[in-house]
Protein backbone atom coordinates (compact mmCIF):
# COMPACT_ATOMS: atom_id res chain seq x y z
CA UNK A 1 0.00 0.00 0.00
CA UNK A 2 1.15 3.48 -0.73
CA UNK A 3 0.46 6.28 1.67
CA UNK A 4 2.30 8.99 -0.20
CA UNK A 5 -0.98 10.81 -0.87
CA UNK A 6 -1.26 11.34 2.87
CA UNK A 7 2.27 12.56 3.26
CA UNK A 8 1.74 14.90 0.31
CA UNK A 9 -0.92 16.79 2.25
CA UNK A 10 0.18 20.09 3.77
CA UNK A 11 1.69 19.66 7.22
CA UNK A 12 -1.02 21.62 9.01
CA UNK A 13 -3.78 19.46 7.51
CA UNK A 14 -1.97 16.33 8.61
CA UNK A 15 -1.41 17.66 12.11
CA UNK A 16 -5.04 18.73 12.34
CA UNK A 17 -6.23 15.27 11.27
CA UNK A 18 -3.83 13.51 13.60
CA UNK A 19 -4.61 15.58 16.65
CA UNK A 20 -8.34 15.28 16.01
CA UNK A 21 -7.90 11.52 15.84
CA UNK A 22 -5.95 11.46 19.10
CA UNK A 23 -8.52 13.60 20.91
CA UNK A 24 -11.34 11.55 19.41
CA UNK A 25 -9.81 8.51 21.07
CA UNK A 26 -8.56 10.07 24.30
CA UNK A 27 -11.71 11.96 25.25
CA UNK A 28 -14.17 9.04 24.97
CA UNK A 29 -11.59 6.75 26.56
CA UNK A 30 -11.39 9.08 29.53
CA UNK A 31 -15.18 9.10 29.75
CA UNK A 32 -15.28 5.33 29.45
CA UNK A 33 -12.83 5.15 32.34
CA UNK A 34 -15.49 6.61 34.61
CA UNK A 35 -17.79 3.72 33.72
CA UNK A 36 -14.92 1.25 34.10
CA UNK A 37 -14.32 2.73 37.53
CA UNK A 38 -17.95 2.15 38.51
CA UNK A 39 -17.96 -1.37 37.13
CA UNK A 40 -14.67 -2.34 38.77
CA UNK A 41 -15.75 -0.92 42.10
CA UNK A 42 -18.98 -2.89 41.78
CA UNK A 43 -17.26 -6.15 40.94
CA UNK A 44 -14.79 -5.73 43.78
CA UNK A 45 -17.72 -5.12 46.13
CA UNK A 46 -19.65 -8.14 44.82
CA UNK A 47 -22.29 -6.11 42.96
CA UNK A 48 -23.20 -6.17 39.26
CA UNK A 49 -22.86 -2.42 38.84
CA UNK A 50 -24.88 -0.25 36.44
CA UNK A 51 -26.54 -2.67 34.03
CA UNK A 52 -30.09 -1.42 33.45
CA UNK A 53 -30.07 1.46 31.00
CA UNK A 54 -30.98 0.62 27.43
CA UNK A 55 -32.57 2.95 24.88
CA UNK A 56 -35.81 1.34 23.69
CA UNK A 57 -35.02 1.97 20.03
CA UNK A 58 -31.82 -0.07 20.30
CA UNK A 59 -33.22 -2.88 22.42
CA UNK A 60 -34.06 -5.05 19.39
CA UNK A 61 -30.41 -5.57 18.40
CA UNK A 62 -29.42 -9.05 19.51
CA UNK A 63 -26.23 -9.86 21.47
CA UNK A 64 -24.64 -6.40 21.20
CA UNK A 65 -27.39 -4.39 22.87
CA UNK A 66 -27.71 -6.70 25.90
CA UNK A 67 -23.92 -6.83 26.18
CA UNK A 68 -23.65 -3.04 26.13
CA UNK A 69 -26.47 -2.90 28.65
CA UNK A 70 -24.68 -5.30 30.99
CA UNK A 71 -21.44 -3.32 30.66
CA UNK A 72 -23.25 -0.07 31.43
CA UNK A 73 -22.22 1.60 28.16
CA UNK A 74 -25.69 3.04 27.59
CA UNK A 75 -25.58 4.33 31.14
CA UNK A 76 -22.35 6.09 30.22
CA UNK A 77 -24.02 7.73 27.25
CA UNK A 78 -27.02 8.70 29.37
CA UNK A 79 -24.77 10.22 32.02
CA UNK A 80 -22.84 12.13 29.38
CA UNK A 81 -26.07 13.45 27.92
CA UNK A 82 -27.29 14.40 31.36
CA UNK A 83 -24.15 16.40 32.05
CA UNK A 84 -24.61 18.33 28.84
CA UNK A 85 -28.29 19.11 29.23
CA UNK A 86 -28.89 19.55 32.95
CA UNK A 87 -28.95 22.95 34.53
CA UNK A 88 -25.48 24.33 35.07
CA UNK A 89 -25.67 26.26 38.31
CA UNK A 90 -23.22 29.03 39.20
CA UNK A 91 -23.48 29.82 42.91
CA UNK A 92 -23.91 33.47 43.84
CA UNK A 93 -20.80 33.73 45.97
CA UNK A 94 -18.21 32.66 43.41
CA UNK A 95 -15.86 34.67 41.27
CA UNK A 96 -17.71 33.99 38.07
CA UNK A 97 -14.94 34.48 35.51
CA UNK A 98 -12.37 32.23 37.18
CA UNK A 99 -15.07 29.79 38.27
CA UNK A 100 -15.96 29.16 34.63
CA UNK A 101 -12.35 29.33 33.51
CA UNK A 102 -11.09 26.61 35.88
CA UNK A 103 -12.70 23.55 34.27
CA UNK A 104 -11.66 24.76 30.82
CA UNK A 105 -8.11 25.25 32.05
CA UNK A 106 -8.12 21.76 33.51
CA UNK A 107 -8.82 20.27 30.09
CA UNK A 108 -5.96 22.06 28.32
CA UNK A 109 -2.97 20.37 29.98
CA UNK A 110 -4.84 17.09 30.07
CA UNK A 111 -5.25 17.07 26.30
CA UNK A 112 -1.91 18.75 25.55
CA UNK A 113 0.45 16.26 27.17
CA UNK A 114 -0.67 13.48 24.84
CA UNK A 115 1.02 15.39 22.00
CA UNK A 116 4.51 14.33 23.01
CA UNK A 117 3.63 10.80 24.12
CA UNK A 118 4.30 8.25 21.39
CA UNK A 119 1.50 5.71 21.20
CA UNK A 120 3.23 3.28 18.86
CA UNK A 121 5.82 2.93 16.16
CA UNK A 122 6.14 1.43 12.72
CA UNK A 123 8.88 0.13 10.52
CA UNK A 124 9.12 2.19 7.36
CA UNK A 125 10.27 0.93 3.97
CA UNK A 126 13.85 1.91 4.81
CA UNK A 127 13.77 -0.37 7.88
CA UNK A 128 13.86 2.39 10.48
CA UNK A 129 11.44 2.70 13.36
CA UNK A 130 9.27 5.80 13.16
CA UNK A 131 7.30 6.84 16.26
CA UNK A 132 3.56 7.42 15.98
CA UNK A 133 3.36 10.66 17.89
CA UNK A 134 1.92 14.11 17.29
CA UNK A 135 5.15 15.94 18.15
CA UNK A 136 8.35 13.91 18.33
CA UNK A 137 10.35 16.40 20.36
CA UNK A 138 13.65 15.76 22.09
CA UNK A 139 12.40 17.19 25.37
CA UNK A 140 9.54 14.63 25.44
CA UNK A 141 9.39 13.76 29.10
CA UNK A 142 10.25 17.25 30.24
CA UNK A 143 7.32 18.55 28.21
CA UNK A 144 5.00 16.00 29.84
CA UNK A 145 6.16 17.00 33.32
CA UNK A 146 5.98 20.70 32.57
CA UNK A 147 2.53 20.68 31.02
CA UNK A 148 0.86 18.07 33.21
CA UNK A 149 1.79 19.93 36.38
CA UNK A 150 -0.10 22.91 35.00
CA UNK A 151 -3.21 20.86 35.64
CA UNK A 152 -3.00 21.73 39.31
CA UNK A 153 -3.48 25.40 38.48
CA UNK A 154 -7.00 24.56 37.35
CA UNK A 155 -7.64 22.93 40.72
CA UNK A 156 -6.18 25.87 42.62
CA UNK A 157 -8.21 28.27 40.52
CA UNK A 158 -11.38 26.21 41.06
CA UNK A 159 -10.80 26.15 44.80
CA UNK A 160 -10.07 29.84 45.01
CA UNK A 161 -12.84 30.98 42.70
CA UNK A 162 -15.40 28.87 44.56
CA UNK A 163 -14.97 31.28 47.50
CA UNK A 164 -15.89 28.60 49.99
CA UNK A 165 -13.78 26.86 52.61
CA UNK A 166 -13.83 23.24 51.52
CA UNK A 167 -12.87 23.84 47.89
CA UNK A 168 -10.18 26.19 49.12
CA UNK A 169 -8.72 23.57 51.48
CA UNK A 170 -8.87 21.03 48.69
CA UNK A 171 -6.94 23.25 46.32
CA UNK A 172 -4.32 24.11 48.95
CA UNK A 173 -3.82 20.42 49.52
CA UNK A 174 -3.56 19.80 45.78
CA UNK A 175 -0.78 22.35 45.36
CA UNK A 176 1.15 21.09 48.41
CA UNK A 177 0.83 17.53 47.20
CA UNK A 178 1.96 18.38 43.69
CA UNK A 179 5.09 20.14 44.93
CA UNK A 180 5.92 17.26 47.28
CA UNK A 181 5.62 14.49 44.75
CA UNK A 182 6.83 16.24 41.61
CA UNK A 183 10.35 16.18 43.09
CA UNK A 184 10.50 12.45 43.72
CA UNK A 185 8.86 11.77 40.37
CA UNK A 186 11.45 13.73 38.45
CA UNK A 187 14.32 12.26 40.47
CA UNK A 188 13.02 8.74 39.95
CA UNK A 189 13.21 8.92 36.15
CA UNK A 190 16.70 10.43 36.06
CA UNK A 191 18.46 7.02 36.33
CA UNK A 192 16.52 5.89 33.26
CA UNK A 193 17.86 8.80 31.24
CA UNK A 194 21.35 8.38 32.67
CA UNK A 195 21.21 4.87 31.25
CA UNK A 196 19.63 5.89 27.93
CA UNK A 197 22.02 8.75 27.23
CA UNK A 198 25.25 6.86 26.76
CA UNK A 199 28.23 9.18 26.52
CA UNK A 200 29.16 10.08 22.99
CA UNK A 201 25.62 10.12 21.65
CA UNK A 202 23.45 13.19 21.51
CA UNK A 203 21.47 13.67 24.67
CA UNK A 204 17.74 13.04 24.57
CA UNK A 205 14.70 13.07 26.80
CA UNK A 206 12.48 11.61 24.11
CA UNK A 207 10.15 8.87 25.24
CA UNK A 208 10.54 7.15 21.88
CA UNK A 209 14.26 6.72 22.48
CA UNK A 210 13.56 5.22 25.89
CA UNK A 211 11.42 2.56 24.27
CA UNK A 212 14.03 1.97 21.58
CA UNK A 213 16.66 1.22 24.22
CA UNK A 214 14.29 -1.34 25.70
CA UNK A 215 13.84 -3.12 22.36
CA UNK A 216 17.44 -4.05 21.66
CA UNK A 217 18.64 -7.63 21.42
CA UNK A 218 20.56 -9.23 24.23
CA UNK A 219 20.06 -9.64 27.97
CA UNK A 220 20.52 -5.97 28.84
CA UNK A 221 19.02 -4.56 25.67
CA UNK A 222 15.71 -6.36 25.89
CA UNK A 223 15.27 -5.81 29.59
CA UNK A 224 12.46 -3.47 30.56
CA UNK A 225 13.48 -0.75 32.96
CA UNK A 226 11.03 -2.00 35.54
CA UNK A 227 13.35 -5.00 35.92
CA UNK A 228 16.52 -2.95 35.68
CA UNK A 229 15.37 -0.20 38.04
CA UNK A 230 12.47 -1.53 40.10
CA UNK A 231 12.85 1.13 42.77
CA UNK A 232 12.65 3.92 40.21
CA UNK A 233 9.52 2.34 38.77
CA UNK A 234 8.00 2.04 42.22
CA UNK A 235 8.73 5.65 43.19
CA UNK A 236 7.46 6.86 39.84
CA UNK A 237 4.25 4.88 40.25
CA UNK A 238 3.60 6.15 43.76
CA UNK A 239 4.30 9.72 42.67
CA UNK A 240 2.01 9.18 39.68
CA UNK A 241 -0.80 8.17 42.01
CA UNK A 242 -0.22 11.36 43.96
CA UNK A 243 0.10 13.55 40.86
CA UNK A 244 -3.13 12.30 39.36
CA UNK A 245 -4.88 12.71 42.71
CA UNK A 246 -5.87 9.09 42.87
CA UNK A 247 -6.57 7.06 45.97
CA UNK A 248 -4.84 6.68 48.36
CA UNK A 249 -3.63 10.22 47.63
CA UNK A 250 -6.84 11.98 46.62
CA UNK A 251 -6.36 14.78 49.11
CA UNK A 252 -7.88 17.55 46.96
CA UNK A 253 -11.14 15.62 46.80
CA UNK A 254 -11.29 13.59 50.02
CA UNK A 255 -15.06 13.62 50.18
CA UNK A 256 -15.16 12.37 53.76
CA UNK A 257 -13.57 15.50 55.22
CA UNK A 258 -13.90 18.11 52.46
CA UNK A 259 -17.42 17.39 51.11
CA UNK A 260 -16.22 17.23 47.49
CA UNK A 261 -12.93 19.07 47.73
CA UNK A 262 -12.10 21.49 44.96
CA UNK A 263 -15.24 20.68 42.95
CA UNK A 264 -17.74 21.06 45.80
CA UNK A 265 -19.40 24.06 44.14
CA UNK A 266 -19.36 22.59 40.63
CA UNK A 267 -22.11 20.72 38.87
CA UNK A 268 -23.20 19.44 35.50
CA UNK A 269 -20.87 19.90 32.55
CA UNK A 270 -18.16 21.81 34.37
CA UNK A 271 -17.90 19.06 36.95
CA UNK A 272 -17.65 16.42 34.25
CA UNK A 273 -14.83 18.37 32.57
CA UNK A 274 -12.80 18.09 35.78
CA UNK A 275 -13.35 14.37 35.75
CA UNK A 276 -12.53 13.83 32.12
CA UNK A 277 -9.37 15.86 32.75
CA UNK A 278 -8.49 13.69 35.72
CA UNK A 279 -8.92 10.52 33.70
CA UNK A 280 -6.94 12.02 30.81
CA UNK A 281 -4.11 12.67 33.23
CA UNK A 282 -4.40 9.10 34.37
CA UNK A 283 -4.27 7.76 30.82
CA UNK A 284 -1.32 9.93 29.84
CA UNK A 285 0.44 9.17 33.13
CA UNK A 286 -0.09 5.44 32.61
CA UNK A 287 1.18 5.85 29.05
CA UNK A 288 4.37 7.53 30.27
CA UNK A 289 4.85 4.82 32.88
CA UNK A 290 4.42 2.13 30.25
CA UNK A 291 6.89 3.86 27.92
CA UNK A 292 9.50 4.42 30.60
CA UNK A 293 9.37 1.19 32.52
CA UNK A 294 7.17 -1.36 30.77
CA UNK A 295 8.76 -1.41 27.34
CA UNK A 296 6.19 0.69 25.48
CA UNK A 297 4.86 -1.29 22.51
CA UNK A 298 7.11 -4.31 23.03
CA UNK A 299 4.88 -7.25 23.90
CA UNK A 300 7.18 -8.92 26.46
CA UNK A 301 10.60 -8.29 27.94
CA UNK A 302 13.29 -9.71 25.65
CA UNK A 303 10.71 -10.10 22.88
CA UNK A 304 10.74 -6.73 21.12
CA UNK A 305 8.08 -5.81 18.59
CA UNK A 306 10.62 -6.29 15.81
CA UNK A 307 10.85 -10.02 16.59
CA UNK A 308 7.07 -10.37 16.59
CA UNK A 309 6.88 -8.52 13.29
CA UNK A 310 9.40 -11.02 11.92
CA UNK A 311 7.29 -13.95 13.17
CA UNK A 312 4.11 -12.58 11.63
CA UNK A 313 5.87 -11.64 8.35
CA UNK A 314 4.58 -8.09 8.62
CA UNK A 315 7.78 -6.44 7.39
CA UNK A 316 6.81 -4.09 4.61
CA UNK A 317 3.32 -3.42 6.01
CA UNK A 318 3.90 -0.26 8.02
CA UNK A 319 0.18 0.21 8.62
CA UNK A 320 -0.26 -3.22 10.20
CA UNK A 321 2.88 -2.82 12.29
CA UNK A 322 1.62 0.54 13.49
CA UNK A 323 -1.79 -0.88 14.42
CA UNK A 324 -0.15 -3.79 16.24
CA UNK A 325 2.13 -1.42 18.17
CA UNK A 326 -0.78 0.82 19.15
CA UNK A 327 -2.82 -2.20 20.25
CA UNK A 328 -0.06 -3.56 22.45
CA UNK A 329 0.51 -0.13 23.92
CA UNK A 330 -3.20 0.36 24.59
CA UNK A 331 -3.50 -3.02 26.31
CA UNK A 332 -0.67 -2.05 28.64
CA UNK A 333 -2.14 1.37 29.34
CA UNK A 334 -5.57 -0.11 30.06
CA UNK A 335 -4.02 -2.72 32.35
CA UNK A 336 -2.24 0.05 34.18
CA UNK A 337 -5.51 2.01 34.50
CA UNK A 338 -7.13 -1.12 35.87
CA UNK A 339 -4.33 -1.22 38.42
CA UNK A 340 -5.11 2.40 39.37
CA UNK A 341 -8.76 1.50 39.97
CA UNK A 342 -7.91 -1.73 41.72
CA UNK A 343 -5.74 0.20 44.18
CA UNK A 344 -8.44 2.82 44.61
CA UNK A 345 -10.99 0.26 45.75
CA UNK A 346 -8.48 -1.49 48.00
CA UNK A 347 -6.77 1.21 50.03
CA UNK A 348 -8.21 3.76 52.41
CA UNK A 349 -7.14 7.36 51.94
CA UNK A 350 -3.95 8.47 53.70
CA UNK A 351 -4.26 11.22 56.24
CA UNK A 352 -2.95 14.56 55.03
CA UNK A 353 0.04 14.51 57.40
CA UNK A 354 0.84 10.97 56.25
CA UNK A 355 0.80 12.14 52.64
CA UNK A 356 3.28 14.90 53.44
CA UNK A 357 5.42 12.53 55.51
CA UNK A 358 5.56 9.92 52.78
CA UNK A 359 6.38 12.54 50.18
CA UNK A 360 9.12 14.43 51.97
CA UNK A 361 10.54 12.00 54.50
CA UNK A 362 10.34 8.73 52.61
CA UNK A 363 9.99 9.06 48.86
CA UNK A 364 12.31 12.04 48.39
CA UNK A 365 15.31 10.58 50.30
CA UNK A 366 14.61 7.24 48.67
CA UNK A 367 14.63 8.72 45.19
CA UNK A 368 17.81 10.68 45.87
CA UNK A 369 19.52 7.52 47.18
CA UNK A 370 18.24 5.67 44.15
CA UNK A 371 19.65 8.32 41.82
CA UNK A 372 23.04 8.28 43.53
CA UNK A 373 23.17 4.49 43.49
CA UNK A 374 22.38 4.24 39.79
CA UNK A 375 24.66 7.15 38.95
CA UNK A 376 27.57 5.30 40.57
CA UNK A 377 26.66 1.97 38.99
CA UNK A 378 26.24 3.49 35.54
CA UNK A 379 29.51 5.41 35.92
CA UNK A 380 31.31 2.18 36.78
CA UNK A 381 29.79 0.32 33.84
CA UNK A 382 30.47 3.08 31.34
CA UNK A 383 34.09 3.38 32.48
CA UNK A 384 35.10 0.01 31.04
CA UNK B 1 -10.50 -6.42 87.86
CA UNK B 2 -6.95 -5.66 87.11
CA UNK B 3 -6.27 -3.42 84.17
CA UNK B 4 -3.84 -5.08 81.81
CA UNK B 5 -1.76 -2.65 79.79
CA UNK B 6 -1.08 -4.20 76.42
CA UNK B 7 1.92 -2.70 74.73
CA UNK B 8 1.43 -2.01 71.10
CA UNK B 9 4.04 -3.91 69.15
CA UNK B 10 6.36 -1.59 67.23
CA UNK B 11 5.88 -1.88 63.47
CA UNK B 12 8.52 -3.77 61.58
CA UNK B 13 10.34 -2.14 58.68
CA UNK B 14 8.23 -4.07 56.16
CA UNK B 15 5.05 -2.91 57.87
CA UNK B 16 6.23 0.69 57.90
CA UNK B 17 6.65 0.66 54.13
CA UNK B 18 2.94 -0.33 53.88
CA UNK B 19 3.84 -2.60 50.97
CA UNK B 20 3.12 -6.09 52.38
CA UNK B 21 -0.23 -4.85 53.67
CA UNK B 22 -1.05 -3.21 50.35
CA UNK B 23 -0.19 -6.40 48.45
CA UNK B 24 -2.31 -8.39 50.87
CA UNK B 25 -5.19 -5.96 50.39
CA UNK B 26 -4.87 -6.13 46.62
CA UNK B 27 -5.01 -9.92 46.84
CA UNK B 28 -8.19 -9.72 48.90
CA UNK B 29 -9.91 -7.33 46.50
CA UNK B 30 -8.83 -9.41 43.51
CA UNK B 31 -10.43 -12.43 45.13
CA UNK B 32 -13.67 -10.50 45.48
CA UNK B 33 -13.31 -9.16 41.94
CA UNK B 34 -13.32 -12.73 40.64
CA UNK B 35 -16.03 -13.96 43.01
CA UNK B 36 -19.67 -14.05 41.91
CA UNK B 37 -21.97 -11.21 42.96
CA UNK B 38 -23.61 -11.38 46.33
CA UNK B 39 -26.50 -9.06 45.52
CA UNK B 40 -29.92 -9.87 44.06
CA UNK B 41 -31.16 -7.97 41.03
CA UNK B 42 -34.29 -7.08 42.88
CA UNK B 43 -37.43 -6.88 40.81
CA UNK B 44 -36.40 -9.93 38.76
CA UNK B 45 -34.82 -11.89 41.58
CA UNK B 46 -36.74 -11.98 44.83
CA UNK B 47 -35.27 -12.80 48.21
CA UNK B 48 -36.27 -16.04 49.87
CA UNK B 49 -38.58 -15.19 52.79
CA UNK B 50 -37.60 -17.01 55.96
CA UNK B 51 -40.24 -18.72 58.10
CA UNK B 52 -41.56 -16.50 60.85
CA UNK B 53 -41.16 -13.42 58.67
CA UNK B 54 -43.51 -10.62 59.63
CA UNK B 55 -44.88 -9.20 56.40
CA UNK B 56 -48.12 -7.40 55.70
CA UNK B 57 -50.89 -8.44 58.12
CA UNK B 58 -53.65 -10.39 56.38
CA UNK B 59 -56.92 -12.11 57.24
CA UNK B 60 -57.26 -15.81 56.47
CA UNK B 61 -60.08 -18.25 55.85
CA UNK B 62 -60.23 -21.82 57.07
CA UNK B 63 -60.20 -24.74 54.60
CA UNK B 64 -64.01 -24.69 54.48
CA UNK B 65 -63.97 -21.12 53.23
CA UNK B 66 -65.27 -19.62 56.44
CA UNK B 67 -63.76 -16.33 57.45
CA UNK B 68 -62.11 -17.02 60.74
CA UNK B 69 -62.34 -13.55 62.22
CA UNK B 70 -65.21 -13.23 64.68
CA UNK B 71 -64.65 -9.47 65.17
CA UNK B 72 -63.76 -9.76 68.84
CA UNK B 73 -61.67 -6.59 68.29
CA UNK B 74 -58.78 -7.79 70.45
CA UNK B 75 -56.37 -6.94 67.67
CA UNK B 76 -57.87 -3.49 67.37
CA UNK B 77 -57.32 -2.92 71.08
CA UNK B 78 -53.80 -4.34 71.18
CA UNK B 79 -52.57 -2.62 68.03
CA UNK B 80 -49.89 -0.15 69.29
CA UNK B 81 -50.17 2.36 66.42
CA UNK B 82 -53.96 1.95 66.19
CA UNK B 83 -53.77 0.80 62.61
CA UNK B 84 -56.73 -1.60 62.79
CA UNK B 85 -60.36 -0.50 62.65
CA UNK B 86 -63.09 -3.13 62.86
CA UNK B 87 -66.81 -2.70 62.47
CA UNK B 88 -68.40 -5.84 63.97
CA UNK B 89 -71.25 -7.49 62.15
CA UNK B 90 -73.64 -10.44 62.44
CA UNK B 91 -73.62 -13.62 60.37
CA UNK B 92 -77.08 -14.11 58.86
CA UNK B 93 -79.16 -17.01 60.19
CA UNK B 94 -79.36 -18.64 56.80
CA UNK B 95 -75.61 -19.04 56.49
CA UNK B 96 -73.89 -22.39 57.01
CA UNK B 97 -71.83 -20.69 59.63
CA UNK B 98 -74.70 -19.13 61.53
CA UNK B 99 -73.55 -20.79 64.73
CA UNK B 100 -70.37 -18.66 64.70
CA UNK B 101 -72.72 -15.70 65.10
CA UNK B 102 -70.32 -12.84 64.39
CA UNK B 103 -67.97 -11.75 61.62
CA UNK B 104 -66.48 -8.38 60.77
CA UNK B 105 -68.68 -6.17 58.68
CA UNK B 106 -65.65 -4.02 57.84
CA UNK B 107 -62.00 -4.65 58.65
CA UNK B 108 -59.49 -1.95 57.74
CA UNK B 109 -55.76 -2.00 58.35
CA UNK B 110 -54.05 1.31 57.66
CA UNK B 111 -50.66 0.28 56.29
CA UNK B 112 -49.34 3.80 56.77
CA UNK B 113 -49.72 3.25 60.51
CA UNK B 114 -48.91 -0.45 60.79
CA UNK B 115 -45.52 -1.14 62.36
CA UNK B 116 -45.46 -4.87 61.53
CA UNK B 117 -45.09 -5.77 65.21
CA UNK B 118 -47.25 -8.88 64.96
CA UNK B 119 -49.16 -8.28 68.19
CA UNK B 120 -52.46 -8.71 66.32
CA UNK B 121 -51.40 -12.16 65.19
CA UNK B 122 -50.23 -13.03 68.70
CA UNK B 123 -53.41 -11.85 70.41
CA UNK B 124 -55.94 -13.35 67.98
CA UNK B 125 -57.92 -16.15 69.72
CA UNK B 126 -59.27 -17.38 66.39
CA UNK B 127 -55.94 -17.54 64.51
CA UNK B 128 -57.54 -15.34 61.91
CA UNK B 129 -54.90 -12.69 61.33
CA UNK B 130 -51.41 -13.50 60.15
CA UNK B 131 -48.37 -11.51 59.15
CA UNK B 132 -47.41 -13.37 56.02
CA UNK B 133 -44.64 -13.12 53.46
CA UNK B 134 -45.63 -10.03 51.50
CA UNK B 135 -43.08 -7.30 52.19
CA UNK B 136 -43.81 -4.63 49.63
CA UNK B 137 -46.80 -2.33 50.07
CA UNK B 138 -47.04 0.61 47.72
CA UNK B 139 -49.68 3.02 46.64
CA UNK B 140 -50.12 6.42 45.09
CA UNK B 141 -52.59 7.80 47.64
CA UNK B 142 -53.19 7.48 51.35
CA UNK B 143 -56.52 5.81 50.63
CA UNK B 144 -54.77 3.14 48.58
CA UNK B 145 -52.59 2.28 51.54
CA UNK B 146 -55.58 1.22 53.65
CA UNK B 147 -56.27 -2.50 53.22
CA UNK B 148 -59.99 -3.20 53.35
CA UNK B 149 -61.53 -6.52 54.21
CA UNK B 150 -61.66 -7.87 50.64
CA UNK B 151 -58.04 -7.04 50.03
CA UNK B 152 -57.04 -8.55 53.37
CA UNK B 153 -58.68 -11.85 52.50
CA UNK B 154 -57.22 -11.75 49.02
CA UNK B 155 -53.74 -11.30 50.48
CA UNK B 156 -54.30 -13.84 53.23
CA UNK B 157 -55.90 -16.70 51.35
CA UNK B 158 -56.60 -19.94 53.13
CA UNK B 159 -54.39 -21.43 55.79
CA UNK B 160 -54.66 -25.00 57.13
CA UNK B 161 -56.55 -25.29 60.38
CA UNK B 162 -55.54 -27.62 63.21
CA UNK B 163 -58.62 -27.25 65.34
CA UNK B 164 -61.88 -26.65 63.43
CA UNK B 165 -63.06 -25.26 66.73
CA UNK B 166 -66.45 -24.07 65.48
CA UNK B 167 -67.21 -27.26 63.58
CA UNK B 168 -66.49 -29.32 66.68
CA UNK B 169 -68.66 -27.03 68.74
CA UNK B 170 -71.51 -27.36 66.30
CA UNK B 171 -71.11 -31.15 66.14
CA UNK B 172 -71.17 -31.33 69.94
CA UNK B 173 -74.29 -29.14 70.06
CA UNK B 174 -75.99 -31.29 67.43
CA UNK B 175 -75.05 -34.45 69.30
CA UNK B 176 -76.41 -32.96 72.51
CA UNK B 177 -79.65 -31.98 70.79
CA UNK B 178 -80.12 -35.44 69.24
CA UNK B 179 -78.65 -37.75 71.86
CA UNK B 180 -80.01 -35.92 74.81
CA UNK B 181 -76.81 -36.04 76.80
CA UNK B 182 -73.63 -34.07 76.68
Amino acid sequence: MDFSFYFDLPLWVRLLLQSTAVIAVLFPLAAACSMAERKISAWIQGRPGPNRTIPPMLAWIPVIAPLFQKLGLFQLAADGGKFVFKEDPIPGHVNKFYFVLAPILSMIPALTTIAVVPVGAYLNQAGAWIPIVLADVDVGLLAVFAVSSLGVYAIILAGWASNSKYPFLGSVRASAQLISYELSMTLSVLPVFLWVNAPGGSGTLSLFDVVQTQSQPGLWGGMWYVLLMPLSAFIFLVALFAETNRQPFDMPESESDLVGGFHTEYGAFKWSLFFVAEYCHMIVGSGVFVLLFLGGWNPLPWIPLETVVGWLHLTGHPLLIGVLAILIFMVKVLASIFFFMWVRWTLPRFRYDQVMKIGWQKLLPLSIANLIFYAIVIALIERR
Amino acid sequence: MAVIQVDRKPLSLAERTYIPQIVHGLKTTLKHFMAPNVTLEYPEQRPEIPTGYRGVPTLVKDPNGREKCVSCQLCEFVCPPKAIRITPGEISEHSDHAHVERAPQAFDIDMLRCIYCGLCQEVCPEEAIFLQTQYSMTGYTRAEMVNHKDRLYELGGTLPDDHFKWDKKKAAEDAAAHGGHH
